[in-house]
C-alpha cells in the first residue's frame, strides 16, 4: 500500500494533531494551567486555520487527490469549504472563552473542545467522502458528540432536556438514514457515490424514490429542513450559547455542503425526474415553516433557531440550482451567515454571559445602555435579512442568481417564493431591531456592562465579515472563478 | 506597465475625502486646507506626468505610425487600458469592470480637471473665509466633497466601461449636491441642491435606460467593444476604429433586421436616451434649469464643477461614443439641434441678468451648447472631421477661461459682499489684478485674437459652415451675442459709474495671493492656449491632422465680435440711459430675457399641476388603499398560519418522531405517485 496517500489528508490530519494537543495539554498539565485551555485551544486552532488557508495558496495543493481507494478525496474547492469552516469555528473558539472560563466549567472545559473538535473531524469526513460509509462514519461523529456539547450546562434542566431530546431524534433519523442506505445498497451493490450514480432508475423505481426520500430525511435532519426540523427550536434554546452558534452555523454549513455532494455525485442522475422536487418541496415548507413560526418568537435563541431553519431553505437553493454557479453561492452563502449568525449569537452570548437575559422584551432600549452591541446586532440582522450592502444581500441575490440559471419556470416561481418570504423574514428581523432602537418608557432591563475582550475580539471579526464581504465581490469571484473552471461535478468531484 | 500613478490619481483623492471626511472635525480648518490642496497639488503633478508620457513618449502602447489615405506616415493616438479589473461579475459578458483607459481625450481631461481643481483648492483657502480671517463653519467638510468630486470626475474621464461611467456620473451628480448645497442653512441653497439633483436624476434614467437598451442587444458594456479595435500584438491597446462600431451593429442589432420602436432604430433610441443623460449633465434645453440655481453655492465651487469639469460630461459622453453616434446620423441631427437652441437661448437670457454669476451661468450653458453642436455637425468627410478636434479644444479653452472668470467673479463678490452687479460699478481702480484677468477671461470668451476663444470657437465655426450655412449663421449669431453680453457685465462690473466707497477702510481690494495666483495663472493659459496645434492631440480617429485656421470665418467671427463689443461698450461704458431706453423699446423681449423665457414657471406648473394633481394624487390614493390593503392581507394571512401551526412544535419528543416519520414517507410516496 502506498502511505503516501494519507498526505492527501492533511487538513484531517492537521486537525487531529490540534485534537490531540488539547488533549494532551488538558489531561497532562497542571491545575493553574487548565485555566488556560480555552486560550490555548483557540491559539492552536488560529494557526491551524491560517495554515490551512495559506495552503490553499501553494502550488501543490491545487490538484485533486483520493485516499482509501477512493473513499476519500479532495480538492481546492473541498479544501475552501474546510477553511470557512475554520473561520466559523475559529470565531466560535473566541467567542466561547468567557464563558468556558466560569466556574462551573472548571474541570470540563477541555472536554468541550475535544467534542467541538471531533464533531469538526466529522464535518471534515463528510464532506470528503466518497463512499457511504465514511460519510455515515462522519455523519454520526459529527452528530452523537454534539449532544453532550448541548447537555454541557449541568445545573439547567432545559439543557439536559435539549440534550435527551437532540439524542433522541438524532438516533431515529440515523435509522432512518441508515434504512435509506440499505435499499440503496440493494439496488446498485455498492456504496460508492460512482457507483450508484450509474445506478439504472426503472423498474425498482418505487424502492429508489424511497431510498432518495430516506437519505435526504437522513441528512435533512441535521440540515433542520421541515419536517425534520421540530427538534430545533427546543435544542438551541436549551444549549449553552456556544453550542448553540456551533450547531446552528457550522454543522448546518458542513451539512449543507455534504448534502450538495451527495445529491449530485450519488444521485445526480435523479436530479431532473426525482430529488428535485423532492427538495423544492422541502425548500418551500422550509422557508416557509421557519419563517412563520420565526414570527412569534419572544427568546431570541428560538427566534435564531427559527431564523435558521428558514436561512436552511435558502442555502438549498444553492444544491437544487445543480450547477458550478450553485456551489460557489451555496459556500459564499455559507460564509456569510457564519459571519452574521455568529455576530448575533456573539451579541447573544455576551449579554446572556452578563446579565442572564435572552428575551426579546429585555432587548427593550438597549441602544441606549449598550450602543456598540446594538449596533452589531442591528448589523446581523440586517445581513441575515439581506439588506444592501451587507454581506446577507449579496449572498441571497447569487444563490438567487444560481438558482435562476437553472431557467425552468418552476424554479422561477421557487425563486419567487423564496423572494415573498425574504418580506416576512424582514419582519421579524426588524422586531429585534425595533426592540433595541425605538425609545421605550421603562428604562432598559440590561445594565450598560462592558463585554470581554474575546467577546468583543469576535464580535468585530463577525462584523467586519459582514462589512467587507458585501463590499468586495472579490471573494465570490474567486470561488465562482474556481468553480466554474472545474465545472460541477469537477468542483466537488 | 506599472499603473502604480494612475492608481495613485484615483486614490489620493478618495484617500483625501476619507481623511478629511472622517477625520476632519479633529483637524484645524488651515490644516484641512493645506492637506487638500497639496493632496490635489500631488494629484495634478502626477496627471501631468501621465498626460506628457502619453503625448510624447512615444511609447508603442500610446502611439503608432500609420499610412495616411495619401500615402504620407500619420501618428495615430492609441487607446491604453492601465488597469481594469472585474469588479461584479455576474456571468459570461455580463460583468462591470473599474478600470482605467488613456487616451487622447481622457489624458486632456485630466490635464483640465486636476488644473482647475487644484486652482480651486488653492482659491478657496483664503475665499471660504471672512475679511477678518475666520474660517466658515464646515470648512473641513467643504474641502471633503471638493477631493469626493475630483475622484469622481477623474473615475468618470478614465472609464473603460459605459456602466463605470454610469457609476461615476452618479457620483459628481452627489458631490454636485453636496457642494451646491453647502450653505444648508440658507433655503434657497437647500432647494437649489435639489433641483440640481432631481433634473439631473431625471436625466440619468434616460442614461439608464439608454445603457441597457444599448447593452441588451449589443451584450457588452465596455468602451473598447463598441469603438476599438485591438492593435495587434499589444495587449490592452486599442485604437479607435469606426468599423468597428459598424460591425457591432451589424452583427448584434442587425440580428433581427434592427429592431424599431415607434418609428426609428432601437440604437438611435439607446444613443438619444443616453444623450438626454448628457444633457441633463451638461443644462441643455429643456433639462437646464438646476445650473442657475445651482450658483447658491460657494463660488469656487461654481467654477470647478458648474463651468469647467462636471456640466461638460454631457459633451464627453457624446464623444466617447461619438463612433457609435457617427453610425446613427439622427441622433447626431438632435444633438445639433438641441445645442444650436439652447445655445441661442442662454445667450439671450445672459444679457438680462443682474447677478454677474446668473450671467456666468447661462454664459456656461451657452458654450457647452457650442461644444454640442461641434460634435453633432461632425463627419470625417467634412474637413477631416474638424468638428470633433474643435469641441474638445473648446472644451478645454473654456474650461480654462471660464474658471477664471468665476474665480474673478468670486473676488469680486468677496469684496463686495453681493452677487450684483448694481453694488460693483466702476471697480476697476480698486481691485486692478481681478479686473485685467476679468478683462482677458472676456476677450477669450468673446473670441477676440490673440485669446484662446478665439482659436477654438473659429474651429466650431468652420466646422458649421462645412455642415450647413444655416447653422453656421445661426452660432455666428450666438457668437456675436456673447461678445455681448461678456462686455456687458465686464462693463457694468468694471467701469459704468465711480465706485461709492460705504467706507474708507474697507474699501474694495485685490485679494491675498491664493486667490490671485489661481486668476493669473489662468489669464496665462487663457492668453496662449490658443496657440496649442490641438489637431496634434485630438483627433476624432486619434490620427494627428494639423488643422489650418480659416481666415475667412475667422475674419468675419472676429468683426462680428468687435462690433458687439463696440455695441457693448457704447452703452454701458458710461453711465446714460441708453439700456433702459433699449428695454423700454422692447419690453415683451426684455421681460421673457429677464425672466428665463419662464421656463421654471413652466416647470412648476407642469410639475405641481399636472404631475402631482393628476397623477400623483390618484397613485397616492391607489397605494393607501389598494397596495396597502393587500400588504394588511398579507400579513394578516401570515399571522394566521403562524398561530394556526403551532400545534406541530409541542415539545414532545414523540410527536416530532412521527412527524419526521410521516414527512419522510409523504416525500416518498408522493414523489413516487407524481412520478408514474
Amino acid at each position: 500500500m502506498d502511505y503516501s496517500q494519507f498526505l492527501a489528508m492533511k487538513q484531517e490530519i492537521a486537525l487531529l494533531v490540534v485534537f490531540l494537543l488539547v488533549f494532551l495539554y488538558d489531561t497532562f498539565m497542571p491545575k493553574k494551567a487548565q485555566n488556560a485551555t480555552a486560550a490555548f485551544t483557540t491559539v492552536v486552532f488560529a494557526i491551524f486555520t491560517v495554515l490551512s488557508i495559506a495552503d490553499m495558496f501553494c502550488p501543490c495543493s491545487t490538484a485533486d487527490a483520493t485516499a482509501f481507494a477512493g473513499m476519500y478525496v479532495t480538492g481546492p474547492v473541498i479544501m475552501a469549504i474546510k477553511n470557512i469552516l475554520n473561520i466559523g469555528v475559529l470565531i466560535v473558539l473566541i467567542q466561547s472563552i468567557k464563558w468556558a472560563n466560569g466556574e462551573f466549567m472548571i474541570v470540563r472545559r477541555g472536554e468541550f473542545y475535544e467534542l467541538l473538535l471531533v464533531t469538526l473531524f466529522g464535518m471534515y469526513l463528510m464532506i470528503s467522502a466518497r463512499h457511504f460509509l465514511l460519510f455515515l462514519i462522519g455523519l454520526e461523529s459529527a452528530s452523537l458528540p454534539l449532544a453532550a456539547m448541548v447537555a454541557f450546562d449541568k445545573k439547567r434542566y432545559e439543557s439536559h432536556e435539549a440534550a435527551v431530546k437532540y439524542l433522541l431524534t438524532a438516533v431515529f433519523s440515523s435509522a432512518v438514514f441508515m434504512m435509506g442506505l440499505s435499499f440503496v445498497y440493494g439496488l446498485a451493490g455498492s456504496l460508492y457515490f460512482s457507483d450508484i450514480n450509474l445506478m439504472i432508475f426503472g423498474e425498482n423505481s418505487a424502492l429508489a424514490v424511497v431510498a432518495l426520500a430516506f437519505v435526504i430525511a437522513g441528512v435533512g435532519f441535521k440540515l433542520s429542513l421541515v419536517p425534520f426540523h421540530l427538534w430545533t427550536a427546543d435544542v438551541y434554546q436549551g444549549a449553552p450559547t456556544s453550542a448553540t452558534s456551533y450547531l446552528s452555523v457550522i454543522s448546518k454549513g458542513a451539512t449543507a455542503f455534504a448534502f450538495l455532494v451527495v445529491m449530485v455525485q450519488a444521485f445526480g442522475m435523479f436530479y431532473e425526474e426525482v430529488w428535485q422536487w423532492m427538495l423544492y418541496a422541502l425548500i418551500i415548507l422550509t422557508i416557509t415553516v421557519g419563517n412563520l413560526f420565526a414570527i412569534r418568537q419572544k427568546n431570541l435563541k428560538r427566534f435564531l433557531a427559527f431564523s435558521s431553519i428558514s436561512q436552511a431553505g435558502y442555502i438549498m437553493l444553492g444544491v437544487i440550482a445543480f450547477n458550478a454557479t450553485g456551489v460557489a453561492s451555496l459556500m459564499y452563502y455559507v460564509l456569510v451567515y457564519i459571519f452574521s449568525n455568529l455576530a448575533a449569537f456573539g451579541v447573544i452570548g455576551a449579554i446572556e454571559n452578563a446579565t442572564g437575559k435572552v428575551d426579546m422584551d429585555d432587548y427593550n432600549g438597549l441602544s441606549t445602555t449598550n450602543p456598540r452591541l446594538s449596533f452589531c446586532m442591528m448589523l446581523a440582522m440586517f445581513s441575515l435579512a439581506g439588506i444592501p450592502p451587507f454581506a446577507g444581500f449579496f449572498s441571497k441575490f447569487f444563490i438567487f442568481a444560481g438558482a435562476l440559471q437553472q431557467g425552468t419556470i418552476a424554479i422561477y416561481i421557487l425563486v419567487l417564493i423564496a423572494l415573498i418570504n425574504t418580506i416576512v423574514s424582514l419582519y421579524y428581523y426588524l422586531l429585534v431591531v425595533k426592540a433595541m432602537y425605538i425609545k421605550t418608557e421603562e428604562p432598559c432591563q440590561i445594565p450598560t456592562f462592558r463585554s470581554a475582550c474575546t467577546e468583543r475580539l469576535g464580535l468585530w471579526i463577525s462584523v467586519a465579515g459582514i462589512l467587507v464581504l458585501g463590499v468586495g465581490a472579490v471573494f465570490y469571484n474567486y470561488l465562482l472563478e474556481m468553480t466554474t473552471s472545474l465545472g460541477l461535478f469537477g468542483s466537488i468531484m | 506597465m506599472d499603473a502604480t500613478i494612475q492608481i495613485l490619481i484615483l486614490a489620493i483623492p478618495l484617500f483625501m475625502f476619507l481623511l478629511l471626511g472622517l477625520l476632519g472635525k479633529y483637524l484645524s480648518p488651515k490644516i484641512a486646507g493645506i492637506l487638500g490642496t497639496t493632496a490635489m497639488g500631488v494629484v495634478t503633478a502626477l496627471a501631468y506626468y501621465t498626460a506628457f508620457n502619453y503625448f510624447f513618449s512615444g511609447d508603442p502602447n500610446f502611439q503608432r505610425e500609420i499610412i495616411g489615405e495619401h500615402g504620407e506616415t500619420v501618428v495615430e493616438h492609441l487607446q491604453y487600458i492601465v488597469f481594469n479589473p472585474v469588479w461584479l461579475e455576474f456571468y459570461g459578458n455580463l460583468h462591470i469592470n473599474i478600470g482605467f483607459m488613456l487616451d487622447s481625450i481622457s489624458a486632456m481631461m485630466l490635464v483640465v480637471i486636476t488644473t482647475i481643481s487644484f486652482m480651486v483648492n488653492l482659491y478657496s483657502n483664503a475665499y471660504m473665509r471672512d475679511h477678518d480671517g475666520v474660517y466658515e463653519k464646515g470648512f473641513q467638510r467643504y474641502y471633503a466633497f471638493l477631493a469626493l468630486f475630483s475622484f469622481s470626475m477623474l473615475g468618470l474621464v478614465v472609464a473603460t466601461n459605459i456602466f463605470q461611467m454610469y457609476i461615476f456620473w452618479e457620483l459628481v451628480g452627489a458631490s454636485s449636491y453636496l457642494l451646491i448645497g453647502f450653505y444648508y442653512t440658507s433655503p434657497a441653497a437647500v432647494s437649489a441642491s435639489k433641483k440640481a439633483f432631481i433634473v439631473t436624476r431625471f436625466a440619468d434614467l434616460g442614461f439608464l435606460i439608454g445603457i441597457l437598451v444599448l447593452s441588451y442587444y449589443t451584450g457588452v458594456f465596455s468602451f473598447m467593444d463598441f469603438t476599438s479595435a485591438p492593435v495587434e500584438g499589444l495587449a490592452d491597446t486599442y485604437h479607435i476604429s469606426l468599423d468597428t462600431a459598424s460591425t457591432v451593429l451589424a452583427t448584434k442589432f442587425a440580428g433581427s433586421a434592427a429592431p424599431m420602436f415607434m418609428g426609428c432604430s432601437v440604437l438611435t433610441w439607446a444613443l438619444v436616451l443616453i444623450f438626454m443623460g448628457g444633457m441633463g449633465k451638461s443644462a441643455m434645453l429643456p433639462l437646464h434649469i438646476w445650473l442657475p440655481d445651482a450658483m447658491e453655492g460657494p463660488t469656487p465651487v461654481s467654477a470647478l464643477i458648474h463651468a469647467a469639469t462636471m456640466v461638460v460630461a454631457g459633451v464627453y459622453l457624446v464623444a466617447r461614443l461619438f463612433p457609435l453616434y457617427l453610425q446613427e446620423t439622427t441622433a447626431l441631427e438632435i444633438v445639433t439641434v438641441v445645442g444650436a437652441i439652447t445655445a441661442f437661448y442662454a445667450a439671450m437670457v445672459a444679457c438680462a441678468q443682474v447677478d454677474i454669476k446668473r450671467v456666468l451661468a447661462f454664459s456656461t450653458i451657452s458654450q457647452i451648447a457650442f461644444m454640442m453642436v461641434s460634435l453633432g455637425v461632425c463627419r470625417p468627410e467634412y474637413h477631416h472631421g474638424v468638428g470633433y478636434m474643435a469641441s474638445m479644444f473648446h472644451l478645454f479653452t473654456h474650461a480654462m477661461f471660464k474658471a477664471l472668470l468665476f474665480l474673478g467673479a468670486g473676488a469680486l463678490i468677496h469684496a463686495v459682499h453681493s452677487n450684483n452687479y448694481t453694488a460693483m460699478h466702476g471697480l476697476r481702480k480698486y481691485m486692478p489684478v481681478t479686473h485685467w484677468t476679468f478683462l482677458i477671461g472676456c476677450l477669450a470668451i468673446a473670441g477676440i485674437i490673440p485669446f484662446s476663444g478665439f482659436f477654438s470657437k473659429d474651429e466650431i465655426l468652420t466646422a458649421c459652415g462645412e455642415y450647413s450655412i444655416f447653422v453656421y449663421i445661426w452660432m455666428s449669431a450666438v457668437a456675436a451675442l456673447t461678445a455681448f453680453y461678456m462686455f456687458r457685465l465686464y462693463f457694468l462690473i468694471f467701469w459704468w459709474k465711480e465706485h461709492k466707497v460705504h467706507d474708507p477702510h474697507h474699501a474694495p481690494h485685490d485679494q491675498p495671493w491664493p486667490m490671485t495666483v489661481p486668476l493669473i495663472f489662468l489669464a496665462l493659459v487663457s492668453c496662449v492656449a490658443g496657440f496649442i496645434n490641438f489637431g496634434d492631440f485630438v483627433t476624432y480617429n486619434g490620427e494627428q491632422h494639423t488643422f489650418d485656421l480659416d481666415w475667412t470665418v475667422a475674419g468675419i467671427s472676429l468683426t462680428v465680435a468687435v462690433v458687439s463689443i463696440a455695441v457693448a461698450a457704447k452703452m454701458y461704458m458710461k453711465e446714460n440711459p441708453l439700456p433702459d431706453k433699449m428695454a423700454a423699446a422692447l419690453p415683451r423681449l426684455w421681460d421673457w430675457c429677464y425672466h428665463r423665457f419662464y421656463w421654471d414657471e413652466l416647470y412648476m406648473f407642469i410639475t405641481h399641476r399636472i404631475i402631482f394633481g393628476l397623477i400623483c394624487k390618484p397613485i397616492a390614493w391607489f397605494d393607501r388603499h389598494i397596495i396597502d390593503g393587500t400588504m394588511d392581507a398579507f400579513a394578516t394571512v401570515t399571522n394566521k398560519a403562524s398561530w394556526s401551526i403551532k400545534g406541530l412544535q409541542s415539545g414532545n419528543v414523540q410527536t416530532y418522531v412521527w412527524i419526521y416519520l410521516i414527512g419522510a414517507l409523504l416525500l416518498g410516496t408522493i414523489t413516487y405517485i407524481c412520478l408514474i
